[in-house]
């Protein structure tokens, strides 16, 4: 069955859609991600959507589900790389995507991830804990 | 007004949803429209596409490349064979859904092109046209 590979790091799951999806393999990924999710204990899950070239209403949902669906199993979402056109139409569309972290590219998103799981941003940790005054 | 070329699919299954969107692509690079042009026309074909094999039973979409001295468009007209749409009116508005979809199909793919029109009969099917200029 034609499936969108999904890659364990460390605490996260990362993902990248290459393809034009069409909608069961969209709801194969959700289910895909959400099992995963629990079976790897991931605390992160990135998903690079940099490759598409369109985002209409039902990826959009699926985005959201995803999001949703990793909060209450304890774990973030970033969605990261949309292209300018994409989201244009998105929002022209009637989506605006609440409740989806979103950030510009890979290296931005692994760095949000990191700081909601609490570790400072492309910072190794070096004994001076910057949250130590909270 | 003359039509260029035009070209007919099948779209009956969400297989054919990812054709349809990638002939559109074809089609509107081919008259040069811009990038956020192009992913409007193909974000809005995608929604009415997958109205079509959810809502109408599946049916076809003719592609047309048009001439209205001196504009060209792309207008596509997709046609079912389903139970049609009681209260359109009512369809158009943003969250109206009968299905499990977020309701901004109909509405949303309005907004993203520069002519649309609908007809549909309880019964008769439904019958959506939508062009884009350039």
């Amino acid at each position: 069955m034609e499936r969108i590979p999904i890659i364990k790091m460390a605490e996260f799951l990362l993902v990248s859609i290459q393809v034009d999806m069409h909608d069961k393999l969209a709801l194969t990924l959700q289910d895909d991600l959400t099992n995963q999710i629990v079976k790897s204990h991931a605390r992160g899950v990135l998903i690079d959507i940099s490759s598409l070239e369109i985002v209409d209403s039902f990826i959009g949902r699926m985005l959201a589900n995803i999001a949703a669906m990793s909060k209450v199993l304890d774990a973030q979402t970033v969605v990261v790389g949309m292209r300018p056109a994409v989201a244009i139409t998105l929002v022209e569309l009637g989506m605006s995507l609440t409740g989806v972290r979103t950030a510009l590219d890979v290296g931005r998103g692994m760095d949000l991830l990191r700081e909601a799981l609490g570790a400072p941003a492309g910072v190794e940790a070096n004994g001076v804990d910057a949250n130590a005054q909270d | 007004m003359r039509t260029l070329k035009t070209e007919k699919l099948p779209v009956a299954t969400s297989e054919d949803v990812v054709a349809v969107r990638q002939a559109v692509r074809t089609q509107a690079q081919g008259l040069r429209f811009s990038l956020v042009d192009q992913t409007k026309l193909v974000t809005a074909a995608s929604e009415i596409a997958r109205n079509t094999v959810l809502y109408g039973g599946g049916g076809i979409v003719e592609i047309e490349v048009l001439e209205n001295s001196p504009r060209r468009g792309l207008r596509l007209t997709f046609e079912d064979h389903g139970p049609g749409i009681p209260d359109l009116a009512e369809a158009l508005k943003d969250g109206y859904t009968t299905g499990t979809g977020l309701g901004l199909g109909l509405g949303g793919a309005r907004r993203l092109v520069n002519e649309f029109e609908i007809r549909s009969q309880p019964g008769m099917g439904t019958w959506v046209r939508l062009a884009r200029w350039i």
